[in-house]
C-alpha cells in the first residue's frame, strides 16, 4: 500500500465524527537538473510529503496543508477548531459521494527512480548539439502518488511521473528553444531538442528589425501551448465564467471552424491522475468543436452554483483562482510547418512568447513578447531573423472564425509559460497578429 | 535544530562535499479571502523541513527533506553532496565563494501584534465590512478582499561554522472592485495591485484604513467603465507610488541581479541589458535616479537579518545620480565578478536551492510632490495601480497598464481615463525621468509573488518609492 494512502487514512480517523472532511495525501520525489553557460550549475532534488485536509463543521469550513507528518493529529484538531469558529459558508457544496474513479497510472517507475547521471546525461546531450555555443536550460524528473479520502466514504488513489528536458542555444546576439516532455523520462532525446534550439539559434543571427504592424504567422508548439492556457486560465473558467470576467458564450461560434480543443486528464499521453482534490473523477470534455464553444471546468462549488455537475476540476487554489483546464489537447491537423511557411508571401514564424500579460480578461487582450525564434517568410521561405517583436493581441480574436489557415500535424506537450505538461498543442498558422512594437520600442 | 542542520552539513562533507550549508525552516502561512461578503477561504499552511546545499567543483547539489529526523537530515547532506558529483557529468569552471565574517547571531522582525493572535473572525470581519461597503456602490460585480501572515523561523549552519537563527514577520493584504460591462472588465485596488505587504505584525493592516477607502475605490472602479479610453500619444506621464515600484521591480531589480548578467537564468528569466564591464560608467537615467538595495529598512518586506548563506544584510547603492553601479550578488556570483557579496541571497521555504533575490530594491526620495509634479504639468497623463506588466528577458522593452489615469491639461487634474498602459525602453525611459517625490508619499511597498528560478520560487520583495514624472513616453497602446 502507498503510503500516502496510509497517512490519508490516519487522518480521517483522526477526524472521526467530527466533521464533514476530505483528505489529499501527495507525496513523492522531484529533481531538477538546471544548466547555463553550457555547464550544470543547479542540481536539486526534494522528497516529502503534503497532507491537505478540509473540514466542514455544521457548513462552517476549513482548509489546512502541512508537511509535518509527526504531529497529524495536532494538526487534525487545529483544522476542526478553527473551522468551528468560522462563519457558516452558504455556498459549501458538500463532500463527493464513492464514485469511480478512471486512473491509468500515468507512471513510468524508471522516470520516479531516475538517477542524477540519468538526467546530466540528457543535458550532456543538449550541450553537444551545438559545442560552439552557449546552452541553458533545464531536465526536470518527477514522480508522485496521489491518495484521497473522505468522511463520505469516496477513495481515490493515483500516481504519475513526469520529464522534461528544456533550454536555448545562444549564439552572440540570438538564442533557439527546444522543449520535450512526456511521462517517461526514455521518451527524451536531448540530443534532437538540443539539435533544435541549435538550428533556431543559427538561424537567428543577423536579426533585423521590422516595422510593427499586423502580420500573418506561423506559431510554434510553445507559442500555441500559451494561447490554450490563457485561453484555459482566463475563459474555460466557471469562476470567472459566473462572474462575468470570462469570455465564453456557450454554444456560440467565438472560434474558426478548425478549432476542436478539449481537456482530458485520462487520455493515455496525459500528466497527472484521473480526480481532482474534491476527488471528483476527470473525464474528456470538449471545450470547443468545430468552433463552438462546448463547456467550461468546475469545481463542487463552481458546479453547485450553476446548476451543473462538477468536471473534475477543483483544483488547490481553484477555490480563489477558479476551476481550469490544465489538460488540454489541441485536435492536430495535417500540415506540415513547411507546407504552412511555403504558402505565406510575407508573415513571420514566431518560436516562443515571452512574458504574455492580460490587459483585460474578459476581452483576452494580451501583451507579450516573442522570444528564442522570430523569422521573416518571404515568398514561402524563411528568408532571415527578427529582432524580438511586442504584440498587442486579442488570443480569442486570433482564432475567431476565418483566421485559422491551417493546423499543424506536430501536435506534442509544449511549454506554456504557466509550466510544462499541461497544452498538448500543434503549430498554426494564423491570418493576423498584430505586433505593437519592435526591440527599440 | 542547529543539530539538525549540523547533521545535515556534516553529511554532505562525509560524502565529499568541499563546502555545505544547510537551513532548517518551519514557517507557518495564513490567508483569508473575502469575496462579496461571504468567505472565500480560510486556509492555514504550516511548512518544515530542511535544505542542504553542497559544493564539489563547478555545479551545487541541493537536496530537501520534510523529514526533521538526524538520519534523514544526515541523509538529505549525502544526497545534496551526490547530486553536486554528478553535476561533474557536464563541468564548468570551479564555483568560488567569496569570503564572508563567519558568525553566531540571531535576528527577530520588530513587530507590535502578533497576526496569528488575531482571530480569524476579526479578519474575516474587516473583509466582509470592507466588501460590503464595496457592493454598496452602483455597478460594482465584485468586491474582494484578502489578508496574508507569514510566520518563518530559520535555523542556518554552514560548514565554516555559521549558526543563524532568524524569526520573521509578514503581513499584508487588500481588496478590489471589480465593474463587469459588456465587453470588458474595470478594476480598482487598495493599497495596491494583489495588496501592501510588510514586515511587521497585524499593525501594518491597521495602518492602512481600509474601511476609509473602500468606497472611493468602488465609486472609482464603476465609473471607469462609461469612461473615455486613453489616447494613444506621447506625453508626459506621471506614475503614482506603487506603479513606480513596480516599475523599479521589473525594469531595474530583476536587470541588476548578477546571476541574470553571468547568463545562469538565461534559458528561464533571462539575461540583462547590462554588462558588467560598464558597471560604474553606464547611464541608467536621469540625475534623479537614486536607486539602492538596502535589506535593513525597518518594516519594509525585503528586510531580514541574514540571508540564506549566512551574509548579513546591508546597504548597497545600485544607481547613483542617474549611473549604474552596483548589482544584487551572492557569495559565488560576487567572487566570480570580483565584487563584495551584497547578502542577498534567499531560497523559497525549505525546499529550494538559495538565489540571487531582490531584498528592498527602491528609489531614494525626491524633494517634489505629487500636487506639485501635477501643476507643472502642461500635458499628461497620471497612471495609478498596476493591472498588468510585461518585459523582455533582456528588461529592456517593456509595456505596463494600470488601472486608472487621469489627463492632465495645464497643471490641473482632468478627466478619468480607462485602460491606460505605456510602453518604453528601460534606459530610455528613466532617462527621462525629471521629477520625483518625496516626504510621505515615499513608501516601502512590497511585492509578495515575485517568481524566479527552476523549479520556480517566489519571494517577497520590497520597492521604496514615491510619485515621479517621465517627458514624452508612449502611451495608449491598443489591441
Amino acid at each position: 500500500m502507498s503510503r500516502t494512502i496510509e497517512i490519508a487514512g490516519r487522518v480521517l480517523d483522526h477526524v472521526g465524527d467530527r466533521a464533514e472532511a476530505e483528505v489529499v495525501v501527495t507525496g513523492g520525489s522531484a529533481a531538477l537538473t538546471r544548466f547555463a553557460n553550457s555547464f550544470i550549475h543547479q542540481n536539486v532534488a526534494e522528497d516529502g510529503y503534503e497532507v491537505g485536509l478540509r473540514v466542514a463543521v455544521d457548513g462552517r469550513v476549513n482548509a489546512a496543508t502541512t508537511t509535518s507528518l509527526e504531529h497529524l493529529d495536532e494538526f487534525v484538531d487545529n483544522t476542526i477548531g478553527i473551522a468551528k469558529l468560522q462563519r457558516v459558508d452558504e455556498g459549501w457544496p458538500g463532500l463527493t459521494s464513492p464514485t469511480d474513479v478512471v486512473d491509468r497510472h500515468h507512471f513510468d517507475p524508471e522516470t520516479e527512480a531516475a538517477t542524477p547521471n540519468a538526467r546530466a546525461q540528457q543535458v550532456a546531450d543538449f550541450v553537444a548539439a551545438a559545442p560552439e555555443m552557449k546552452a541553458a536550460g533545464f531536465c526536470e524528473t518527477l514522480g508522485h502518488d496521489v491518495a484521497f479520502v473522505n468522511t463520505a466514504g469516496h477513495r481515490a488513489f493515483g500516481k504519475y511521473t513526469r520529464a522534461s528536458i528544456d533550454g536555448i542555444h545562444q549564439t552572440k546576439g540570438a538564442a533557439g528553444s527546444g522543449h520535450a516532455t512526456s511521462q517517461r523520462l526514455g521518451d527524451l532525446d536531448g540530443a534532437a531538442v538540443g539539435a533544435l534550439a541549435a538550428d533556431r539559434a543559427r538561424r537567428g543571427t543577423d536579426a533585423y528589425d521590422i516595422k510593427p504592424g499586423e502580420y500573418e504567422v506561423v506559431l510554434a508548439p510553445e507559442a500555441v501551448g500559451t494561447i490554450a492556457m490563457f485561453l484555459a486560465y482566463y475563459g474555460f473558467n466557471g469562476k470567472l465564467h459566473a462572474e462575468g470576467q470570462s469570455f465564453v458564450e456557450l454554444g456560440e461560434k467565438q472560434f474558426d471552424a478548425a478549432i476542436h480543443l478539449y481537456d482530458d486528464a485520462i487520455d493515455p499521453r496525459a500528466i497527472g491522475v484521473g480526480f481532482d482534490a474534491e476527488g471528483t473523477p476527470r473525464r474528456r470534455m470538449e471545450l470547443v468543436s468545430s468552433g463552438v464553444t462546448k463547456a467550461i471546468a468546475h469545481d463542487r462549488r463552481t458546479a453547485r452554483n450553476a446548476g451543473v455537475v462538477p468536471t473534475g476540476h477543483g483544483d488547490p487554489g481553484s477555490e480563489l483562482w477558479g476551476p481550469l483546464p490544465t489538460h488540454v489537447f489541441l485536435e492536430p491537423g495535417d500540415s506540415s510547418v513547411e507546407e504552412m511557411i511555403s504558402s505565406i508571401d510575407r508573415g513571420l514564424y514566431v518560436a516562443t512568447f515571452n512574458y504574455c500579460r492580460v490587459l483585460d480578461p474578459k476581452a483576452l487582450d494580451v501583451t507579450g513578447l516573442t522570444r528564442n525564434g522570430t523569422f521573416m517568410i518571404e515568398n514561402g521561405e524563411i528568408t532571415g531573423a527578427v529582432t524580438n517583436m511586442r504584440f498587442t493581441q486579442s488570443f480569442v480574436g486570433a482564432l475567431a472564425q476565418g483566421q485559422v489557415r491551417a493546423i499543424g500535424n506536430d501536435a506534442r506537450f509544449a511549454d506554456s509559460e504557466f509550466g510544462p505538461g499541461m497544452m498538448y498543442v500543434p503549430s498554426l498558422h494564423l491570418d493576423g497578429w498584430n505586433f505593437t512594437g519592435g526591440a527599440a520600442g | 535544530m542547529f543539530e539538525l542542520a549540523q547533521a545535515a552539513v556534516e553529511g554532505a562533507l562525509a560524502a565529499g562535499a568541499q563546502y555545505a550549508d544547510a537551513r532548517v525552516v518551519v514557517s507557518k502561512n495564513q490567508s483569508i479571502a473575502v469575496l462579496n461578503q461571504e468567505p472565500q477561504s480560510v486556509d492555514q499552511a504550516e511548512r518544515a523541513g530542511i535544505g542542504v546545499r553542497a559544493l564539489t567543483g563547478s555545479g551545487w547539489g541541493f537536496y530537501a527533506t520534510s523529514d526533521l529526523t538526524t538520519a534523514a537530515a544526515r541523509r538529505a547532506g549525502e544526497q545534496s553532496a551526490a547530486i553536486s558529483r554528478a553535476s561533474a557529468m557536464v563541468p564548468g569552471p570551479a564555483m568560488p565563494l567569496a569570503e564572508v565574517a563567519v558568525v553566531a547571531a540571531s535576528y527577530e522582525t520588530p513587530f507590535e501584534d502578533d497576526p496569528f493572535a488575531i482571530p480569524i473572525s476579526a479578519k474575516v470581519d474587516l473583509l466582509v465590512a470592507v466588501t460590503k461597503t464595496m457592493q454598496e456602490v452602483d455597478g460594482i460585480a465584485l468586491a474582494s478582499g484578502t489578508l496574508a501572515f507569514w510566520d518563518t523561523n530559520k535555523w542556518f549552519v554552514s560548514s565554516q561554522g555559521h549558526r543563524i537563527h532568524q524569526h520573521l514577520v509578514e503581513s499584508g493584504g487588500g481588496y478590489d472592485a471589480t465593474a463587469v460591462g459588456e465587453g470588458e472588465t474595470q478594476r480598482r485596488s487598495y493599497p495596491q495591485s494583489f495588496g501592501q505587504f510588510e514586515t511587521g505584525g497585524y499593525e501594518t493592516v491597521r495602518r492602512w484604513d481600509y474601511l476609509g477607502n473602500a468606497g472611493r475605490i468602488a465609486e472609482e472602479a464603476a465609473a471607469l467603465l462609461s469612461a473615455p479610453e486613453l489616447e494613444e500619444g506621447e506625453k508626459a506621464l506621471i506614475l503614482e507610488g506603487s506603479q513606480l515600484a513596480l516599475q523599479i521591480h521589473e525594469s531595474v531589480g530583476h536587470a541588476i541581479e548578477l546571476d541574470r548578467i553571468l547568463g545562469w537564468e538565461a534559458a528561464f528569466a533571462g539575461t540583462s541589458h547590462l554588462e558588467l564591464e560598464k558597471l560604474g560608467t553606464h547611464r541608467y537615467g536621469s540625475p534623479l535616479m537614486n536607486i539602492t538595495a538596502d535589506a535593513t529598512l525597518p518594516g519594509a518586506l525585503g528586510t531580514f537579518g541574514y540571508d540564506d548563506e549566512g551574509t548579513p544584510a546591508q546597504r548597497v547603492d545600485i544607481v547613483k545620480d542617474g549611473i549604474w553601479v552596483g548589482v544584487l550578488s551572492g557569495r559565488d556570483s560576487a567572487s566570480i565578478a570580483g565584487l563584495p557579496p551584497g547578502g542577498m541571497v534567499r531560497g523559497d521555504g525549505y525546499s529550494r536551492l538559495p538565489m540571487v533575490r531582490m531584498t528592498n530594491v527602491g528609489i531614494l526620495a525626491g524633494d517634489s510632490s505629487l500636487d506639485e509634479i501635477i501643476a507643472d504639468t502642461k500635458d499628461g497623463v497620471y497612471m495609478s495601480t498596476n493591472r498588468s506588466w510585461s518585459i523582455d528577458d533582456k528588461r529592456l522593452n517593456f509595456q505596463f497598464g494600470c488601472e486608472i489615469a487621469w489627463e492632465i491639461k495645464d497643471g490641473k487634474l482632468g478627466r478619468m481615463v480607462r485602460n491606460p498602459n505605456y510602453t518604453g525602453i528601460t534606459p530610455h525611459f528613466w532617462g527621462q525621468l525629471d521629477k520625483l517625490a518625496g516626504g510621505d508619499e515615499w513608501v516601502h511597498w512590497g511585492t509578495p509573488n515575485c517568481g524566479k528560478g527552476q523549479p520556480i520560487q517566489v519571494a517577497h520583495t520590497g520597492h521604496s518609492a514615491a510619485p515621479g514624472r517621465f517627458a514624452n513616453v508612449r502611451v495608449g497602446v491598443r489591441a
